[in-house]
């Protein structure tokens, strides 16, 4: 468990706009002091409106918002030791981007020589340098993103909060951002809490990472946690790729869980492994595409195995995707990493094919 | 195309033109050309009585237009701001004075000034307040529109990033606010010194004996013979306004390529 201390303490904490809207509902969270943190969910989960929340540009309905352990309830947005980037960036059309770094510290009386100097720091932090004098019209997207992190940074925040910092940039750029804001985050040591409704950017940043979904947290982990040991099945379908079946549980006495999926055919209906969570009855089966082996041969008995039918074959290039097809009806979709340079695709059409998988891969799913 | 072009150029222009051309005219009369002079310029200059009222023009026109763009800004950030009751019906009543015909507002003026009584025999310029008074309550709704339309492109994150960054409610206000609101307040304020300094009707109404403003000292003038002397007054009138448009508008080019 990291000891590191609690910088952002939400506590049960909802947000209700209407009678009828809950934007949000009894989240908690303990956010860690130098973390890169992300609320990751789709559209209209919430995960805005708790950024918002911690920034103060909304009051909780219910429930507490601490930073660095102070209650945050009657304190407002303009004296909360957070900063924030904007979505839209927010940089001020009417000011140079000195001037602009510069708003934060010339409106909190920061002695004017001073400014200069941290205001250098913090362009060159973010690579400005040589563009004090520009308009924000004149700048890229990449760049007026850069003057609103610097705008941001050089208050020295305890936490910054990203409202979907690269949603607006094109996917080359976005690649390119992410592990500068990552190697950014490592060299200003500030807590980073970032919403994003994609996950490979949630995965491929954060520290951990919160899943949301109707205003509530989901869960809370690391992202291979996340990937490998999702909570729930919304958790699991939301990241990544995943071949879902429904099953019937049945717990033996010598503690293995014994899963009766339906639509898989002979030999294997059963897959058994060692599950410690206390499920029974009906639950979710699921496997991830890319733990999957196809085999024209029959697998060893130690691995959960079936036949079925190609039904379909999509190249990625570096990976295909075969989508395949039980007797009874099953689909199922199998990753298959292309390895070698070869012309000819992994599997054809119509071909019967062992589909197998390690038992212990195999997620055993709630609800 | 091109001739429905020269056609409608000719129809708007062509008595400006005209005017001014005949205000540079050698003849009483304005309907024979009789060679070049600008005697009606200096004629002009000397009629105590017209500079009178384009002085008393100007100072209405001052006063109305600063005045209007306050209020009407006032107005529009208030609209755009917040919410409350009655903000509908209220945000429709301002476009009233926009609609209501001249002629009848006059009247109301008339009939209000007339029942609270701007005391009469003021020194100048405080005998021009019903006049200016009245310039205010039909420049300013206008005022109000432009600014309004201007705020509605505001992105309110900028206010957020402002109070995020340490500014208090005020300093946001002033810092990003008023600086988004610049090119609508300038627009407004030439439309407010353009209605007050033209305004002939409501004028004519609210004025008393002793205050006359330009539209009506020309009118008084033109009932006996429109002499080339008016003319002149006009032309001058003309490139006055031309001037301010022109200001304004370098004003507002500069400040459209600031924004993105």
């Amino acid at each position: 468990m990291d000891k590191r201390k609690t910088i952002v303490g939400v506590e049960s904490v909802s947000k209700r706009f209407t009678a009828s809207v809950t934007a949000v509902d009894g989240v908690s969270l303990e956010i860690r002091e130098g973390e890169f943190f992300a609320l990751l969910g789709p559209s209209g989960c919430g995960k805005t409106t708790l950024l918002r929340m911690i920034a103060g540009f909304e009051l909780p309905s219910a429930g507490r918002i601490l930073i660095d352990g102070d209650d945050m309830a009657k304190v407002p947005p303009n004296r909360r030791p957070v900063n924030m980037v904007f979505q839209s960036y927010a940089v001020f059309p009417h000011m140079n981007v000195s001037d602009n770094v510069a708003y934060g510290l010339k409106v909190s009386g920061v002695p004017r020589r001073d400014i200069a100097e941290r205001v250098a720091e913090a362009l060159d932090l973010v690579q400005l340098q040589g563009l004090e004098a520009r308009m924000p019209g004149q700048l890229s997207g990449g760049q007026r993103q850069r003057v609103a992190l610097a705008r941001a940074l050089v208050k020295k925040p305890r936490v910054l909060l990203l409202d979907e910092p690269l949603s607006a940039l094109d996917a080359k750029l976005r690649e390119a951002m992410r592990l500068e804001l990552v190697r950014l985050q490592h060299s200003v040591n500030i807590t980073f809490i970032i919403v994003t409704h994609d996950q490979s950017e949630a995965l491929s940043m954060a520290d951990r990472v919160a899943v949301m979904e109707e205003g509530q947290v989901l869960q809370v982990a690391s992202p291979s946690e996340l990937y490998e040991y999702p909570s729930c099945r919304f958790v699991a379908d939301f990241i990544g790729q995943i071949n879902l079946f429904e099953a019937d549980a049945v717990r033996w006495d010598d503690g293995r869980l014994v899963l009766d999926v339906e639509g898989l055919e002979v030999p294997s209906t059963r897959i058994e492994l060692e599950y410690d969570s206390a499920l029974a009855g009906k639950v979710g089966v699921a496997i991830r595409p890319e733990k999957i082996h196809l085999t024209d041969a029959e697998p060893a008995d130690d691995r959960v195995k079936f036949t079925a039918r190609v039904r379909d074959v999509a190249y990625y290039g570096n990976e295909s995707r075969v989508f395949l097809e039980t007797g009874a009806g099953r689909r199922i979709s199998v990753t298959v990493q292309n390895r070698r340079r070869e012309l000819a695709p992994p599997a054809q059409i119509g071909d019967t094919l062992w589909v197998s998988w390690p038992a212990r891969d195999t997620l055993v799913l709630a609800q | 195309m091109r001739l429905t072009l020269l056609t409608t150029f000719i129809f708007l222009y062509a008595p400006i033109v005209t005017l001014v051309a005949f205000s540079f005219n050698d003849s009483r009369r304005n309907i024979v050309w009789r060679g070049f002079t600008l005697k009606y310029y200096e004629k002009a200059w000397n009629n105590d009585g017209l500079i009178e009222a384009f002085v008393n023009s100007l100072t209405i026109a001052f006063f109305s237009t600063i005045l209007s763009t306050v209020l009407g800004a006032m107005v529009a950030f208030m609209l755009w701001r917040f919410r409350f009751p009655g903000r509908a019906p209220y945000e429709g009543a301002l476009a009233l004075p926009i609609v209501i015909p001249e002629i009848c507002m006059g009247v109301a003026m008339l009939a209000f000034f007339a029942r609270v009584g701007w005391p009469p025999g003021l020194p100048w310029p405080l005998n021009l307040g019903a006049i200016t008074i009245a310039h205010i309550s039909f420049s300013f709704p206008f005022v109000a529109l432009i600014v309004r339309a201007r705020l509605a492109s505001f992105n309110k994150e900028l206010e957020e990033a402002g109070k995020d960054l340490g500014a208090s409610e005020w300093q946001v206000f002033r810092d990003i606010t008023i600086p988004f609101m610049k090119p609508g307040l300038i627009a407004g304020a030439l439309l407010a010194f353009t209605l007050s300094l033209d305004d002939f009707v409501i004028t004519f109404f609210t004025s008393g004996p002793e205050t006359v403003t330009f539209p009506v000292k020309v009118y008084s003038m033109v009932r006996f013979s429109v002499t080339p002397e008016v003319n002149a007054a006009s032309a001058v009138l003309i490139a006055i306004t031309l001037v301010f448009t022109t200001i304004a508008l370098v004003l507002q080019n500069r400040n459209k390529s600031e924004m993105f």
